[in-house]
């Protein structure tokens, strides 16, 4: 292993830790300001959907809105069985099911 | 709340044990997801230059899919700057200061170093099982370190996979088994949509995280689509209770 790449998987690991620890660390000491409490409860909603959804329309970087688009189809098909079911396995399960067989056909 | 908080100490210290397999069990679907992300780490690892214990040590001490990407890409580009690659890594990150603040109000509660050990495995994924199941069950650090765990063994073993048999494998991207996660957390997403504020948010995040995701560079999609739609979650919020 080479020394300048260790010294930069180390900065990496810093700087990452950082961004993961910083808000901890600085609220362990002030406690949560309260204009940020009511912020805060929406983030998970926010970033879940955030996750979400350029994952399923954009699977290759750019904008797919046509049926050539597998993660799209099986995304709709997921979000339906999300909704009636509340099941991650029968979501995974059927939306996979759905992937593989559009690849095959597609 | 006096008569329920006793109760509910003792039952999270006898439940510790069960909260951490709850944790690994959950994870298994998002350890599928991770999978052929960490083979395809190891496999761009060797074809940028890395040895395999230099790829396989960045996925042990960095656990961040997106920025090991993205350095890797650089050092198989020659940009070996250290001052470059590591700003790089702390802007593709810059959004986990978001999720430590959402878990912030749980997490402080903790020791310092449970903090820290925690921190450490703050991913994407980590933190939605984890922030999901404090919605439904309460917080709890067994959980948090059992998703953790698992995500961390799988990321890091996925990694040693693409850098000893990855070359002999076409794409792995192409199988279609990163469409785990997005199916994860549209389960964890759909209970949350119950009311009209959390409805609106919702939009305003897709909609700003899809024109993100094609204008602005590397992951600020997340940023910028999470601080307009909670802000304006924030704002309904206040006028609503204006209004009662």
């Amino acid at each position: 292993m080479r020394s300048e790449i260790i010294l930069i998987i180390m900065g990496m690991a810093l700087a990452t830790f950082f961004t993961r620890f910083g808000c901890l660390v600085l609220f362990s000491r002030t406690g949560i300001p309260s204009f940020l409490q009511g912020w805060l409860q929406h983030v998970p909603t926010a970033i879940l959907t955030a996750l979400i959804v350029p994952g399923l329309l954009l699977p290759k970087g750019y904008l797919d809105l046509t049926i050539h688009n597998h993660y799209l189809l099986a995304g709709i098909i997921a979000a339906f069985i999300a909704y009636k079911s509340r099941n991650i396995l029968a979501t995974i399960g059927i939306g996979m099911a759905v992937m593989v067989t559009l690849k095959f056909l597609g | 709340m006096n008569i329920v908080r006793p109760v509910e100490v003792s039952r999270g210290k006898r439940a510790a044990g069960q909260e951490l397999w709850q944790g690994i069990a959950d994870s298994l679907p998002v350890m599928l997801g991770v999978t052929p992300f960490g083979i395809t780490c190891g496999v761009m690892g060797l074809t940028a230059g890395l040895t395999g214990m230099e790829t396989l040590l960045m996925s042990m001490l960095v656990f961040a899919g997106a920025s090991q990407f993205v350095s890797i890409t650089m050092l198989g580009a020659g940009i070996t700057s250290w001052s470059v690659i590591v700003l790089t890594t702390l802007l593709i990150n810059l959004r986990h200061f978001l999720m430590g603040a959402s878990l912030a109000p749980y997490m402080t509660k903790l020791p310092l170093y449970q903090q820290a050990l925690l921190a450490f495995g703050l991913v994407d994924e980590s933190y939605v099982l984890t922030i999901s199941r404090t919605g439904s069950a309460g917080y709890s650090p067994y959980y948090q370190f059992g998703v953790n765990t698992a995500l961390y063994l799988a990321w890091v073993l996925s990694t040693a996979a693409g850098v000893l048999v990855g070359r002999s494998i076409a794409d792995p991207l192409a199988w279609g088994l990163d469409f785990a996660m997005p199916a994860t957390f549209l389960v964890l997403l759909m209970p949350r949509l119950v009311d009209r504020i959390s409805l609106y948010v919702c939009w305003v995040a897709a909609v700003a995280a899809v024109a993100g995701a094609l204008y602005l560079p590397g992951k600020w999609y997340i940023i910028v689509s999470c601080l307009l739609a909670s802000t304006a979650g924030g704002i309904l919020e206040r006028k609503n209770s204006h209004a009662q």
